[in-house]
């Protein structure tokens, strides 16, 4: 239903919709418009246009090198695209450093994993809450009352994210020394310490045993059921984008070869042809 | 024979408290090279900079007179007043956050990503400005500067450890206020950045500059705080060899033992640079008291440099840096 390209043909955009299974679904959150980026001469990205909507799980999904990475970049202002619009909470976003679209509320993951390794657990995930303290740098320095309070009720907030992704048993751990599956874990936790309206997966699963992709895709899950986030995230394995997954788009060698429930995108034979490497004439 | 045991341990003090002087050095270069892996040589002008401000702004001097008088034939010296210590300080440690500020926009803004010899390059030009705006800006005489300190032999230490020992300790009372004070900033920063949430901020770009960004951390304010607390710590270390030896133009010399004692205690460790300090300090007045007479003396000008070599032969990481491990 929609496979269109531009967002104002998009016969959804006004008002949400209801998901299968009884979730609502609101308006838009974030929307890409007429997206191009050229690394030189490569495009990367090449005239894609979208939107994320509240509440919504979204996943971008496509071959590799197809531009998702790229897409999350510009999403989260690591990379500046050529042209296009980007649009979030219904006004048009002037270029920003990614700290400033941090500071927004749109928090991210890494696809390789950007901790900070020589930090415990604890600190990694309560950096995460430094857009959200208050306190002036004199407070802080002096350790006024202000600054103590807030160290407290930030460090309360974080042990509920650590009790909710059940990593107790490694606060302590210098993250550099924690295997793979829960690093992806704790850089998890430090994005949703943030308390963002939009989260930024790359690939969460990547990697990841089968046991593990399950608790993982059960806390993505319950972060959307919980606590109301807009999830995009980027995952290869189809079986749990399938299952995760409200929409989709779908890229293939930097342009947007499909959009929409996990259904239509199966059944779309564009998308059928990227994955079966039909060759691109 | 106990004497030269005694007098060997007073040297030995007394060693240990020059190295806080190269210890001070060393940690405000630690600081900027954690945060940014810049290898700050403008550290010990810094400090320099800041005992120059000092005096200038304690004795109510006009910056620039020199210049100013001899652009328009008047003949201004000074304000005519006379700060109290610690107002000063205060003043020239708000001087030292400006300095970061403009240092941030003018310089660093301009070399993000630059190979790290760039950088390097950048801080040896920041370096000889530095010097050359001292100069003009407060002359090249040396100043004596006093900010209230106790200076002098303790006559307390003296008397008592004659009693006990049969020989009197001669350790001076400004060394010991050194030690005091470079403790106590070495505790608050440690405090700050383990506890406070610019701390953490702080040690998030020291780790990962690309997730530092992606939690909302502004690169170029950290760079402007990191800047600030070197500046800090420069002035703490101005305060302390400019109550002692005068505010000069050598202290940029002094200061470049900061290099062998960050070789030997690690460049991003800052127990590293307080411990590497004291051992060179104490190292080279030892050194010259039992060797120096076999060689001829004059040793403390290259005992510090062979011992960072052996230490760089040995042991490249320091006693207290991270061990270097390339990355596949
Ligand atoms: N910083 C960069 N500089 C130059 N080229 C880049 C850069 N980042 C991405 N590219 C190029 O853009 C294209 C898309 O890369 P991107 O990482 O977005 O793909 P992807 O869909 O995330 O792939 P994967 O599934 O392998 O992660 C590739 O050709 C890549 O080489
Ligand atoms: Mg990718």
């Amino acid at each position: 239903m929609n496979l269109q390209d531009t967002p104002q043909d998009n016969p959804m955009t006004a008002e949400g919709y209801t998901t299968p299974d009884g979730r609502k679904i609101g308006g838009v959150l974030m929307e890409m418009r007429n997206i191009t980026l050229r690394f030189g001469g490569v495009k990367a990205i090449t005239d894609i246009s979208f939107d994320i909507r509240e509440g919504e799980i979204r996943a971008i999904i496509g071959p590799n090198g197809a531009g998702k990475s790229s897409m999350l970049n510009v999403i989260s202002g690591f990379y500046v695209p050529q042209e296009g619009e980007v649009w979030f909470r219904g006004r048009k976003r002037p270029p920003m450093k990614p700290y400033q679209v941090a500071r927004q509320g749109i928090a991210r993951t890494f696809q390789n994993i950007a901790l900070f390794e020589g930090m415990s657990v604890l600190d990694n995930i309560m950096t995460g809450r430094l857009t959200l303290m208050k306190s002036g740098i004199l407070q802080q320095a002096m350790w006024w009352g202000r600054a103590e309070r807030e160290e407290t009720e930030h460090r309360e907030k974080v042990e509920k994210i650590i009790d909710f992704l059940e990593i107790q048993h490694i606060r302590k751990t210098p993250v550099g020394r924690l295997p793979y599956g829960l690093k992806k874990r704790v850089e998890l936790a430090r994005a949703l310490a943030a308390e963002p309206r939009l989260l930024l997966l790359d690939e969460p699963m990547a990697g990841m045993n089968v046991e593990e992709k399950e608790d993982m895709s059960r806390f993505i899950l319950d972060v959307n059921d919980e606590f109301g986030t807009t999830i995009a995230l980027i995952e290869h394995d189809m079986g749990v984008v399938m299952d995760l997954s409200d929409r989709v788009v779908v890229m293939d060698y930097g342009k947007k070869i499909g959009d929409g429930t996990p259904d239509e995108v199966r059944n779309n034979q564009a998308v059928i042809d990227a994955y079966l490497g039909v060759a691109h004439d | 024979m106990p004497d030269t045991f005694f007098y060997a341990l007073e040297v030995s003090l007394n060693g240990l408290m020059a190295g806080v002087m190269y210890s001070l050095v060393a940690l405000g270069f630690v600081l900027i090279f954690k945060a940014s892996g810049i290898f700050n040589y403008a550290q010990g002008v810094l400090a320099l900079f800041a005992a120059l401000t000092l005096v200038g702004l304690q004795n109510g001097q006009v910056p620039f007179a020199h210049l100013i008088n001899a652009v328009f034939g008047t003949s201004i010296h000074g304000f005519g007043w006379q700060l109290p210590g610690i107002i000063a300080i205060l003043l020239t440690a708000l001087v030292m956050v400006g300095l970061a500020i403009l240092i941030e926009r003018y310089i660093l803004k301009h070399l993000v990503n630059q190979e790290p010899i760039i950088l390097f390059m950048a801080t040896i030009g920041l370096a000889y400005f530095l010097e050359g705006l001292g100069d003009v800006m407060w002359g090249a005489d040396i100043k004596k500067l006093d900010v209230g300190l106790p200076q002098g032999i303790s006559d307390a230490i003296e008397s008592t450890t004659y009693e006990w020992f049969g020989y009197g300790f001669f350790i001076d009372r400004l060394d010991m206020v050194a030690a005091v004070v470079a403790a106590l900033l070495v505790a608050s920063l440690t405090l700050f950045s383990q506890y406070t949430k610019y701390g953490r901020a702080l040690r998030a770009v020291a780790d990962d500059h690309q997730a530092a960004l992606s939690v909302g951390i502004s690169l170029r304010f950290i760079w402007v705080l990191v800047w600030s607390i070197a500046g800090f710590v420069a002035l703490v270390a101005g305060i302390m060899w400019g109550s002692k030896s005068g505010v000069q133009f050598s202290l940029s010399l002094i200061a470049l033992k900061a290099l062998p004692v960050l070789m030997l205690g690690g460049f991003t460790s800052i127990p590293g640079a307080i411990v590497g300090g004291l051992i060179i300090g104490m190292g080279e007045k030892l050194f010259e008291f039992f060797i120096g007479p076999l060689v001829g003396g004059a040793t403390e000008n290259w005992f510090a440099y062979v011992l960072a070599l052996l230490f760089l032969v040995f042991r490249p990481q320091g006693l207290f840096g991270e061990k270097i491990i390339e990355r596949v």
